[in-house]
């Protein structure tokens, strides 16, 4: 036995600890658990490869050993302060960035293994694939995390030719692929880097802030990729292995946002659409509006037996999180079922409007998908939708000519009332009015989120007052 | 023109068809409205409340004289004598059951509208008298039946001992059975229902009772939202579920009602098997009854001490609400026919509600109407012929086929490129693509069961696990080359703050989730 073959067994052990980790976030239950057989995992795996790495030393044990301590240390105090500051609106923020992380590392660890290797063909090939996947992943994700902290504007970027851009930027890499296998000097593969960084920042540029969900399941999806090349040109079996659970738990989670919003893959990807909302669409007003104040609200609720709530990206922009579960708790106290309706792409990120509820400890069996909320939104008697539009547009199911036309959403509007917290009467990121705000049975609060949802609860607690 | 409420004349009935308040609503709609003198006294509406609602006291003749009479019981060959030729009528009329009173109008020449035969589709919710009456009459069933029933309906744990809650048995959950349900439920007792309709278990439910399943005692949708005859295998297992139901239930509501006609449900040998000091209310009392001993009118107790209730007029028992909702159905009704708001009734043959309430017009007997679908109903496929259908469905189904073809060749295409240059490559290499072939379909198989609310924590996971490239790093850490050694680090460094940062994040993320305490 080995040091190298006991690491290997350990690396074994440690893929088998991934996967089960993976498997242990299907539910909320066994989340946690998941969650620390993971950390144990990652523990062995290091704990191997520092043993190795030690061995394996070219210069002074002691400097190497330094060295390690020293990433450690970094490694641990950036992140646990990044992890342990982090506000949960700014999530996908903090995701993009880290998925930045791995791209810089996939880079690196490629130019590195070009450096210290034999050059033959495939680990060439290995080389070239992890190099260009990471940098893509590295400047790509920097844009997300720039769009999502609102540092550049979330409009997307539209050049002239820009699938002209892209495709000319994969030719170009296959050149450089073929005068690298031939040459074997570093120049190409210099040169590739350049233009993955230019590609990673284009196609993400060119994607709008509503897309985001998607592109952030992406660049999920790419760290994971870039780490498996890295595994295959290391020949690293965990390597390959966590790369490519990483890589297709990308892949489902972009799949399913685009299902989500009826839209193909490519079109996301392509980019152009996601145009940010604000201006009055073309169609203009299609009707008169009813607008309601925060007293008239609590009167409907307060005689209501039924209430759901949908939210979106205004709840987390307006941080009402925390006023909509107290709210949701005085009703509750009250007799009054009330239940969240999440649509699969409210927020900017797979599964954000949940993480935010749980934040503000709302039960998690309270928070219920579109399709487990649907059928019964024609018996609630009132439908608060805060912060959310395009997911709750009619024209969807009902305007075959709608940009949204076909995309499944939440039918508030078979509910008794719905009452619709906005900002103001502008359209939703894909810039399409909502005919939702028209309807008999729909009323308008305009204000802040947050605000609004606050004096409703004002409201609601000084009538109690009044009754005791 | 001009509305007149004439005062009820059959015996026993305390209602009336406007209230203070439906009458200040019909002058809004541009009429006068002329109400006989004491009316609505059985109701509790006195004339000095209508007058204040703008309304006229007349005497009875001139009451029916008006252009418009509305009234809640048909009228009788004398009063019929009294409406103008050219007046309209609203009443109950019951059409299929009472043909010499369609005569009758006839004759009269009178434009007849049968409050009765409003089509039941969602539009005419609002104008449905029968929804209104079956809904007092529903709720009054489980009043009388309390008090002929010797007990409580709410079980109770006292102090001198307890006693069980009433099991109530509702037959028929259309809008008077679910009335019952949900008055008897309110009252504390066990409620259990049954309908032919299995699609009515919903309702059953929401109303507090539950829903008797017998699959082979229960048929299929109704296009009309009625209940339509049983087969008479249906209706064997119909009487078993009955009679053992019944041999349980405390008090029975039977409110089986096909189109007017009262099929038996409870025979005399079911209510011998009951216990004694049981109650059933037969609300088909004026149909003939559901319940074999059922007197209609009266309350008879059977040898074995089961108390029958078979009043006709348990609507009349409560004239207040009865008169209050009738009159606002009444409302409606006209405002539908009004559409100028200008007191002029127009009469629209082409709306199938209108359609469906007259039956008689200018000497004419317009009953039956053609029929109406309910709203909910599918619209019946209109357009392609069977052919075209078969020429479409060839088409897609050629398309798919070649699809399948360019699909297959494509894959195929694929499998053998991959073959062919995996065979140039390295054994260890093609290891290695194995490992990364399965842990891809692993992952894909993995993570498709992971639930929606949980996909924010399973980013952050997995961007920590794939920090895994941190190990790549450190191998290369102690290069003696300072370059390579330099790059190593810097990748080090930032892979291990995604480690650190992804676990930790998502383990507070996960601390968050908590179920409902």
């Amino acid at each position: 036995m080995t040091l190298t073959s006991l690491a290997q067994a350990t690396y074994l052990i440690a893929a088998v600890l991934f996967v089960l980790s993976l498997a242990g976030l299907a539910k909320e239950e066994t989340a946690r658990r998941g969650n620390i057989l993971g950390m144990v995992g990652m523990g062995l795996a290091l704990a191997a490869t520092v043993v190795l790495s030690l061995d394996q030393s070219e210069r002074p044990v002691l400097v190497t050993a330094l060295l390690i301590a020293l990433v450690f240390a970094i490694g641990a105090a950036v992140g646990t302060w990044r992890a342990r500051t982090v506000e949960m609106t700014q999530m996908p923020e903090l995701i993009a960035m880290l998925h930045s992380f791995v791209g810089a590392a996939a880079v690196l660890v490629g130019f590195n293994s070009h450096l210290t290797e034999e050059a033959d063909a495939v680990h060439q090939i290995e080389v070239f694939l992890g190099v260009l996947i990471g940098a893509v992943t590295l400047t790509g994700s920097i844009v997300a995390y720039l769009k999502l902290s609102a540092r550049m504007k979330s409009r997307p970027l539209t050049l002239p030719g820009r699938n002209l851009l892209n495709l000319g930027a994969l030719v170009a890499s296959a050149g450089l692929l073929a005068w690298y296998l031939a040459s074997g000097s570093i120049v190409p593969l210099l040169i590739m880097t350049v233009i993955a960084l230019a590609l990673g920042f284009h196609l993400v540029a060119a994607i709008g802030g509503g897309d985001m969900p998607v592109v952030v399941s992406m660049l999920n999806s790419y760290s994971g990729w870039a780490a498996a090349a890295a595994g295959l040109m290391l020949s690293n079996d965990l390597l390959i292995v966590t790369g490519a659970l990483v890589g297709s738990s990308g892949a489902i989670l972009s799949y399913l946002m685009c299902k989500a919003m009826n839209r193909s893959f490519m079109s996301v990807i392509l980019g152009g659409f996601g145009t940010e909302g604000g201006t009055a669409s073309s169609t203009g007003e299609q009707g008169e509006h009813r607008e309601v104040h925060p007293p008239e609200v609590a009167d409907l609720l307060a005689t209501a037996s039924s209430v759901v709530i949908v939210p979106g990206y205004g709840m987390a922009v307006a941080k009402a999180q925390y006023p909509v579960a107290d709210l949701v708790a005085h009703l509750r106290h009250h007799g009054v079922e009330v239940r969240f309706g999440v649509h699969p792409v409210a927020g900017r990120l797979p599964g954000h409007m949940n993480v935010l509820l749980a934040e503000a400890k709302v039960p998690y069996d309270i928070v219920l998908e579109m399709d487990e909320i649907n059928e019964d939104l024609p018996e609630t008697d009132v439908v608060l939708v805060i912060g959310a539009n395009d997911v709750v547009n009619p024209s969807a199911m009902e305007d075959p000519g709608s940009p949204l036309a076909g995309m499944p959403v939440l039918e508030v509007w078979k509910a008794r009332q719905c009452i619709v917290f906005k900002r103001s009467m502008a359209t939703g990121y894909a810039g399409v009015q909502n005919p939702l705000f028209f309807r008999d049975s729909s009323a308008m609060l305009f204000g802040d989120a947050k605000n609004q949802v606050e004096a409703i609860l004002t409201e609601l607690r000084s009538r109690e007052g009044v009754g005791a | 023109m001009r509305i007149g409420v004439p005062t009820e004349t059959r015996p026993g009935e305390r209602l009336v068809a406007a209230s203070p308040a439906s009458v200040a609503q019909l002058i809004t709609l541009g009429y006068e409205v002329a109400v006989e003198r004491g009316a609505g006294v059985h109701a509790a509406f006195l004339d000095a409340q209508y007058e204040a609602a703008g309304a006229t006291l007349v005497d009875a003749a001139t009451a029916w004289g008006a252009d418009v009479v509305t009234c809640v019981n048909a009228p009788s060959a004398e009063q019929i004598a009294h409406l103008t030729p050219d007046a309209a009528l609203v009443s109950l009329v019951a059409p299929q059951s009472s043909p010499e009173l369609l005569e009758n109008l006839k004759d009269r020449g009178v434009t007849a509208l049968a409050l009765d035969a409003v089509p039941r589709i969602s539009r005419a919710q609002s104008i449905d008298v029968l929804s209104t009456l079956s809904n007092v009459a529903g709720y009054r069933a489980v009043i009388e039946a309390a008090e002929q029933y010797g007990g409580m309906f709410t079980g109770q744990v006292t102090a001198a001992g307890k006693t069980a809650p009433a099991t109530v048995f509702v037959i028929g959950a259309g809008v008077a059975g679910l009335a019952a349900i949900g008055a008897a439920s309110s009252l504390g007792a066990q409620v259990r229902a049954f309908d032919v309709r299995p699609e009515v278990a919903e309702q059953i439910g929401s109303m507090g009772g539950q829903f008797v399943h017998a699959p082979e005692a229960q048929q299929a949708v109704s296009a009309d939202g009625y209940a339509k005859p049983l087969t008479q295998e249906q209706q064997d297992a119909a009487m078993r579920v009955y009679a053992a139901e019944a041999a349980k239930a405390d008090v029975i509501v039977t409110t089986a009602l096909v189109r007017g006609t009262a099929p038996t449900t409870i025979t005399a040998e079911v209510v011998a098997g009951m216990r004694p000091g049981s109650v059933v209310v037969d609300l088909a009392a004026s149909g003939g009854g559901n319940c074999e001993l059922t007197v209609p009118g009266e309350t008879v107790v059977s040898d074995n001490g089961v108390t029958v209730i078979g009043y006709t007029d348990l609507t009349s028992r409560m004239p207040r609400h009865t008169s209050t909702l009738f009159g606002t159905n009444i409302v409606h009704l006209m405002e539908l026919l009004t559409p100028g708001k200008d007191g002029t009734l127009v009469l629209d043959l082409e709306d199938p509600v209108q359609r469906g309430m007259t039956v008689a017009r200018a000497g004419e007997i317009m009953w039956p109407p053609p029929p109406v679908a309910v709203s909910a109903a599918p619209a019946a496929p209109t357009g392609p012929t069977p052919e075209e259908l078969a020429e479409k469905a060839r088409l897609a189904q050629e398309h798919a086929v070649a699809k399948a073809k360019r699909r297959n060749l494509l894959y195929g295409g694929g499998a053998i490129a991959a073959l062919v240059l995996l065979s140039f490559a390295d054994s260890a290499t093609v290891q290695h693509l194995t490992v990364l072939s399965l842990a891809v379909i692993v992952g894909f198989y993995v993570i498709s069961n992971v639930k929606h609310s949980l996909h924010t924590p399973l980013m952050a996971q997995t961007n920590a696990i794939s920090g895994i490239i941190l190990v790549g790093a450190l191998l290369q850490i102690g290069s003696a080359d300072a370059l390579v050694s330099t790059l190593a680090f810097v990748a080090a460094a930032v892979a291990s703050i995604n480690i650190f940062g992804g676990f930790l994040v998502t383990y507070r993320m996960l601390g968050m989730f908590r179920k409902d305490a």
